[in-house]
Parts: C-alpha cells; sequence; structure tokens
C-alpha cells in the first residue's frame, strides 16, 4: 500500500557529530544512517569526517575507515569489496548502488548514506533481507526437466547461451527491488525487478523444461504486474543490468503463448 | 534473533524522501497525474457536449464559461495533460513490445515527454485562436 510518511518509530533524528581527525587537511563529510536495536530510540543520522588522505577511493573504503578509526559501532554489510558479492548494497546519494563500486569523488558534497530504501533495518546500514530471499526462493531457480538426464552435460548453442547474458550477472544486491516504487508498496506480494530477471533467466534458459509452469506461477496481478515501467531498476542496478526489460519480456512471453 | 517483539520495532528504511528524483521516475510519476487528471477532463469535455444537447441558451452559458479567462487557462491545463499522457501512452506501447528500455534512451525519452506535450500544447492553442 503507498504510504509516503514514514511510521512513527521510523522518523529520522538528527544523531551525533562525532569529532573530526586531529591534524587531517583533506576531510570528507559522511552523513551516515544509524538504528540501534538495544536502545528503542528512533533512527538518526550521525555526522563523520573522513582524513582523505588516509582512505581509499570508494564509499566502502570511506565507511571502513570510520568503523576503524572513529566509530566501531558503524554496522554495515560487506565482504568483496570489487562488485561481485552485492553485501555492501545501500543508498548512496540518493541511489541505491555498491558502496564498493562507487567513488566518493562521484558524490557531491556530503556523501549520505542510507540502508536500502523500505525495509525493515535490523541495524545502521543493515536491511532484513528475508523477503527478498524468500521471494527469490519462490522463483524455483534451479534447472528443471522431464527429459531423461543426458550421460554428459545439458548442451546449449552458443546462440542459446547468448541469451543468458545480461541475466546470469545478476548478483542479487537487492539494489534494483529496493529502488523501485512498485516494490516499496507492494512488497508483500510484487515479486520485484531482481527476482523477475532471475525468473525470466530460467524462462529464457533453453534447457529448462519447465517454462510452462513458471508462467502459470508469475500469471498473477501482483506477482509480475505490478511493474509499471518506471525504470528505477535499470537505472541502479550496479552490474548495468535490465530487469525492465526482463520483465517486459516475460510480459511478452505470458502473451505470446495465448496467440 | 527469533524474537518477535524486536522484529516489530525495527524500523522502516527511509525511500521516497531520500530517493533522488530521477528523469524516468518523474515521467512516471507524470503519467498517473495526467491520466487521473484527465477523468476530470473528460468530464469537462461531457458536460459541453451535454450542454448542446440541452438547449441553444445553455450550450451558450457553457461556451461563456469555457470562454472565460479562467475557463481557458482549465481548458489548456487539460490539452497538455491530453498531451502529456499520449506521449507517455506512446512510451508504454513501445515498452510493451520489449524495444526501447536502454536506461540513457529511457532518459532522453523522459525528456522528450516533456518536450513533446508542451510544445504540442502550445501549437494546438496557436491553431485554435487563429481559426477562430
Amino acid at each position: 500500500m503507498v504510504e509516503l510518511a514514514l511510521p512513527k518509530n521510523s522518523q529520522i533524528t538528527e544523531g551525533k557529530t562525532w569529532p573530526k581527525p586531529e591534524g587531517a587537511t583533506n576531510l570528507r563529510e559522511y552523513r551516515i544512517y544509524r538504528w540501534n536495536p538495544d536502545t528503542g530510540e528512533n533512527p538518526s543520522i550521525d555526522t563523520y569526517y573522513v582524513n582523505m588522505d588516509d582512505c581509499g577511493p570508494m564509499v566502502l573504503d570511506g565507511l571502513l575507515w570510520i568503523k576503524n578509526n572513529i566509530d566501531p559501532t558503524l554496522t554495515l554489510r560487506r565482504s568483496c569489496r570489487e562488485g561481485i558479492c552485492g553485501s555492501c548494497a545501500m543508498n548512496i546519494d540518493g541511489t541505491n548502488t555498491l558502496a564498493c563500486t562507487k567513488g566518493s569523488d562521484e558524490v557531491d558534497g556530503a556523501v549520505k548514506v542510507y540502508p536500502l530504501p523500505h525495509m525493515k533495518v535490523v541495524k545502521d546500514l543493515v536491511p532484513d533481507m528475508n523477503n527478498f530471499y524468500a521471494q527469490h526462493r519462490s522463483i524455483q531457480p534451479w534447472l528443471q526437466t522431464v527429459s531423461n538426464e543426458p550421460r554428459t552435460e545439458w548442451l546449449q548453442s552458443e546462440a542459446d547461451r547468448e541469451k543468458l547474458d545480461g541475466l546470469y550477472e545478476c548478483i542479487l544486491c537487492a539494489c534494483c527491488s529496493t529502488s523501485c516504487p512498485s516494490y516499496w508498496w507492494n512488497g508483500d506480494r510484487y515479486l520485484g525487478p531482481a527476482v523477475l530477471l532471475q525468473a525470466y533467466r530460467w524462462l529464457i534458459d533453453s534447457r529448462d523444461e519447465a517454462t510452462g509452469e513458471r508462467l502459470d506461477d508469475l500469471e498473477d496481478p501482483f506477482r509480475l504486474y505490478r511493474c509499471h515501467t518506471i525504470m528505477n531498476c535499470a537505472q541502479a542496478c550496479p552490474k548495468d543490468l535490465n530487469p525492465a526489460k526482463a520483465i517486459a519480456e516475460i510480459k511478452k512471453m505470458m502473451v505470446e503463448r495465448r496467440v | 534473533m527469533a524474537n518477535v517483539e524486536l522484529q516489530d520495532r525495527r524500523p522502516l528504511s527511509p525511500h521516497l524522501s531520500v530517493y533522488r528524483l530521477i528523469p524516468t521516475m518523474v515521467a512516471s510519476i507524470m503519467h498517473r497525474i495526467t491520466g487521473a487528471a484527465l477523468y476530470f477532463g473528460t468530464l469537462l469535455f461531457v458536460w459541453w457536449i451535454f450542454s448542446a444537447a440541452v438547449s441553444p441558451q445553455y450550450f451558450e452559458f457553457a461556451n461563456s464559461i469555457y470562454g472565460s479567462i479562467p475557463g481557458q487557462i482549465v481548458l489548456f491545463g487539460y490539452t497538455w495533460a491530453l498531451m502529456h499522457h499520449l506521449a507517455g501512452g506512446l512510451r508504454h506501447f513501445m515498452w510493451d513490445t520489449g524495444r526501447g528500455f536502454d536506461k540513457h534512451f529511457s532518459t532522453k525519452l523522459a525528456w522528450a515527454t516533456w518536450g513533446f506535450s508542451i510544445s504540442a500544447t502550445i501549437l494546438i492553442w496557436i491553431i485554435a485562436y487563429a481559426v477562430r
């Protein structure tokens, strides 16, 4: 449901401004969303100053510099630091992206960092991803066949393999899904761009033999058709994929199988 | 962590208030707003047709309202909403065929929607005044 305002317990207050690092001349201001489950207080925005002479170029470097040098309680997910694990997805400078591939020099003014939008917050920049993962599980993201197993691998022509390009690269960071207003308002029933891109990845796979069942499962006013081509997903994807196009292709398959 | 009470206390992260407005997103919102405005605009049109069916005097009355300055402003807005929704509709028609999804192209198209609706509206009104 469309709810423009945040619930009472989610409204953001001005937080603490942490002292500037001593002796540093090249400072960068970070304004970061904080929420601590142990205090029961509302979320707040803390202000930090990063010594850029002592810090790497990416926003993730800045966050870890803060964690190492100023405030060890700052909580975030991160792992690979090279854009392949999807852990450090967050809202930076008003757009969802990966902190590890976003240069702090790409941001004008203070670097504003929030968790992925319209998600339940576990702590600070860590959102609860359970619903997202459950939705991914629901589309059965694995190869399904009825034919007898071949002696070797399931073979695929080069042309058929190419159809998976632009789909298999998805790292399930949820940047796209949590950028989507339709997913904000109906995330409980609409599958969202990431999961639908994954669904299309199996629909278009020449080796998969459950295409009909997969389409049946998606044929629903909410699961698929809440996509209104707002295009935030394609604009946000840090891997430059296009979930909006994948969803359009699913809608086309729905029509094509009926005519 | 299977603590129901704790899960209830979890805040919702900010969304609209922190997300940067981008042209494609605004185009989508405007398509909805103009679409809703067209319901109202259609009522204006129906009332005009209806007045012609009632009597010549009543038709004159309707015309005098639509011909007044506030009436003309509303009709100008209706024309723009119609043109904007038309352009947006064509955009969606193209998307329904699976084409035009490139993110840079769709951003340009979002701006083009404004360009088309504003210039078409002005053109229609210039023609309307010229043939009056």
